[in-house]
């Protein structure tokens, strides 16, 4: 396969021999029977259907399971490729955590005129109920996901960091496992970064979180808004990997000052909940107050000191799309580093001259809305049409503040197997990373996320993307 | 210890297995009678429907009874919640809720006979299709109890998904005898008429104790007999005494895991002594279908306190 010489493929670079990282890879696959491999992706779909490992679709009665596509070809990262890009994590969580104990308590950043205090003053992600609040450690953001492109050889840049509950990270376990069952042979000829300590981690670096009310060993449950939520799979998942129990609202309820769930024995206290539910709909008494899904009183128990909730609530406020773009200054304000991972040079639509520039260049960018996720809300310039573009437009006229413009990137690839063989298309990355007051623990590799239809740029799977095992490979 | 919803959960997951698996062997019951004697089938299809609740539901939707559409009614109906896939969905759902108290082995046991059915119930079932078609329900609702069986732990979690398992069966047996209870009775004749004859074939497929009948009765149909064999055989997996039997043991190990006695624990010895302080002609004195309804009020008393005492619901 000659590889599409416009975008940089992480098989073939801009040329069409393998590159080293995907040398052994290669070789293997060379020697396989394409029709065998097709058989085994359908495998590998049959596998996922049983195990149940799927996503829910809001309003459609007739396929509320669905599976996320799985594509058997893995990528493929060289260990010293993933060190630099680990450490760049690193360094931009410990600054989230930095700026979010900041942020609610002096505000030096902001003294310092390195960030606009309206960027705070008047976000809807600050949260005035977390002003002076210090969770165990200091630590705010404990699960991020921090989403990645890379352009070339050398060249990772963040997409955006997500610091409120971000998802995906059954599907990087699922998909080792079903690649660990479905060529073994591969594993003991490649060796690859086992990532299936995670749950563990996870469940060590939530309990180093507990609250000061905490005695003994910390009693952890996962709250989920129920089976109907599109990544109950997940939450599901993750419980019972920890051993945890899976709580919902109406499991929940404060007991003499803790949040206890009821079991066949009484109400029980908890000490860490890891919250799959957000900030708005977790207390009605504090926030949204028609929302089922919370615990009446959860945020006062949580400013006393009688529960850890992982995330913090509040934490929106650092993976909001319109600071991401101060995120290099954010980083160097804490740290006093360089930030080692690139930003995405980011247009904020709320500048007049950024907005000119922006309007004037529609079709070559990319909009996105300054608080939507999912891929909903956002123009691909280059894949709109004039219409398209002339309506976004005017969306964009009427309230710029509400969007920031980013140039396209020329987002690698990694090959798909399709019916005719390998086919390039784009992907993305969201490593996983846990935050505990010793340390921070990175897994190897993460969620490689692509856009099945050849040339899309878009990877969400609810908007038709799948997924890839990803293999950091041992030194 | 576990989450009280977890509890209610397993208690309703297997409620809901048990209950499809019955209905398929009603159906089966009911499909024997229309193949054999076809004059008599059209009331027979009238008990059955009134043994598993649903006759008035479906006289408001088809009117009288008929063969193929109290199959399909009984088997696929999507506005039927008592229909065997509703069963099998209702038992998915709520092992998607307790799924991290369930083994891999059982919640793919069950997922998959969720998937299967679905496929196959996709369609109305023809005749020559049916009898498979009930194998695979029995077939797949075996699958989970062997993986319940072969790979969970025996805790609190196993001790309530056997309580919802035997709780529906019990209530089962109970609503078949007392859709019978008067070609049971002693005035009977002991050689019955043909109809008669009929009706006590029914309740034998309908509870799938025909061959173990015969077996420990020497081949002899006695109304007597069967009444007794389904009241108080304690060999017999499906009678009260055995069921109640099984409640009242998994109720005590969890007395014993968690220190602690219910009233739901008393209700269950107070039900379990019954059965073993009557014998078949104390029961048809005190009257047959007085005993079942008794039984039945009792029943309902006991899930109840279970659901109080384990904190189902708050």
């Amino acid at each position: 396969m000659a590889s599409d010489q416009k975008y940089f493929d992480e098989m073939f670079g801009h040329g069409t021999d393998a590159r080293a990282p995907y040398a052994d890879y290669c070789n293997w696959f060379h020697h396989e029977d394409t029709a065998r491999l097709l058989a085994k992706s359908e495998e590998a779909e049959a596998l996922f259907r049983l195990i149940g490992v799927t996503f829910n679709v809001y309003g459609d009665p007739d396929a509320t399971e669905r599976l996320i596509p799985f594509d058997l070809v893995p990528r493929i990262i060289a260990a010293r490729e993933w060190a630099k890009v680990a450490k760049g994590i690193e360094q931009r969580v410990r600054a989230l955590n930095a700026f979010l104990h900041d942020i609610y308590h002096r505000q030096e950043i902001v003294r310092a005129g390195r960030l606009p205090a309206e960027m705070i003053a008047r976000n809807d992600a600050f949260l005035p109920e977390m002003i002076g609040v210090s969770p165990p450690g200091d630590i705010y953001t404990h699960i991020v996901g921090t989403d990645l492109v890379r352009t070339g050889d050398n060249e990772f840049f963040v997409l955006e960091d997500n610091a409120r509950t971000p998802s995906g990270v059954s599907y990087m376990l699922e998909n080792r496992e079903t690649m660990l069952h479905m060529f073994p042979e591969l594993f003991s000829k490649i060796k690859v970064q086992s990532v299936s300590q995670y749950p563990r981690s996870l469940r060590k670096s939530l309990g180093a979180c507990a609250p000061d009310a905490c005695s003994g060993r910390p009693t952890i449950a996962v709250l989920t808004p129920g089976i109907h939520n599109s990544a109950y799979y997940e939450h599901a998942f993750l419980a019972d990997q920890m051993s945890a129990e899976l709580v919902e609202g109406h499991d929940l309820r404060v007991v003499d000052g803790r949040v206890a769930m009821r079991t066949t024995k009484g109400y029980k206290p908890i000490d860490v909940l890891y919250r799959r539910v957000d900030d708005e709909y977790l207390d009605p008494l504090n926030f949204n107050p028609d929302s089922v899904l919370g615990v009446p009183g959860i945020m006062d128990v949580y400013r006393a000191g009688g529960i850890t909730i992982a995330n913090a609530p509040g934490t929106g406020i650092a993976d909001d799309k319109a600071i991401y773009s101060y995120m290099p200054d954010i980083v160097e304000f804490y740290t006093g580093e360089k930030a080692i991972l690139k930003n995405v040079p980011t247009h904020r639509c709320s500048e007049p001259e950024a907005l000119k520039y922006v309007l004037d260049n529609l079709a070559d960018l990319v909009v996105k809305e300054v608080h939507g996720s999912g891929g909903y809300g956002m123009l691909v310039g280059p894949a709109a049409s004039k219409k398209e573009i002339e309506k976004f437009r005017a969306k964009l006229e009427a309230s710029p503040g509400n969007y920031i413009a980013q140039p396209t990137l020329a987002l690698s690839t990694v090959p798909i197997l399709t019916d005719a063989g390998l086919a390039p298309r784009h992907v993305d990355l969201r490593p996983f990373v846990l935050v505990s007051p010793d340390r921070i623990d990175i897994t190897p590799g993460g969620l490689t996320r692509v856009a099945l239809t050849e040339g899309s740029l878009v990877v969400n799977s609810s908007q038709g993307g799948g997924t890839k095992d990803t293999w950091v490979l041992e030194e | 210890m576990m989450l009280g919803k977890t509890a209610g959960g397993l208690f309703w997951m297997f409620r809901y297995l048990e209950r499809a698996e019955n209905t398929a062997r009603m159906i089966d019951a009911g499909l024997r009678i229309s193949l054999t004697r076809s004059s008599a089938a059209d009331s027979e299809w009238t008990s059955i429907l009134s043994s598993t609740g649903l006759a008035s539901a479906y006289e408001a939707a088809h009117g009288a009874p008929e063969g193929s559409k109290v199959i399909d009614f009984l088997l696929r109906d999507p506005n039927n919640p008592g229909s065997v896939m509703a069963g099998i969905e209702a038992a998915r759902m709520n092992a998607r809720v307790v799924r991290t108290a369930l083994t891999r082995e059982v919640w793919e046991a069950v997922n998959e006979c969720y998937m299967v059915l679905k496929r196959l119930l996709a369609r109305p079932i023809e005749d020559r299709d049916l009898p498979r078609v009930l194998q695979v329900i029995r077939q797949r609702s075996a699958f989970v109890r062997g993986a319940l069986h072969g790979t969970m732990v025996r805790n609190d979690i196993y001790n309530f998904a056997r309580i919802g398992t035997f709780y529906e069966r019990a209530d089962n047996t109970a609503r078949i005898i007392d859709q019978k209870y008067y070609i049971l009775l002693p005035s009977v004749r002991l050689v019955g008429s043909p109809s008669d004859n009929v009706q006590w074939d029914t309740i034998l497929r309908a509870t799938s104790t025909t061959r173990a009948y015969q077996t420990l009765h020497d081949g002899d149909v006695d109304p007597r007999a069967i009444a007794r064999f389904l009241i108080l055989d304690g060999r017999l997996p499906r009678s009260l005494a055995f069921c109640y039997g099984k409640i009242n043991d998994n109720l005590g190990y969890l007395e014993k895991e968690y220190g602690t006695r219910h009233t739901c624990q008393s209700l269950a010895d107070a039900l379990c002594s019954k059965f073993r302080s009557h014998d078949m002609n104390a029961i048809f004195d005190y009257g047959l279908h007085e005993f079942i309804s008794d039984f039945l009020r009792d029943s309902a008393t006991l899930g109840r306190q279970i659901e109080i005492d384990y904190r189902f619901i708050e």
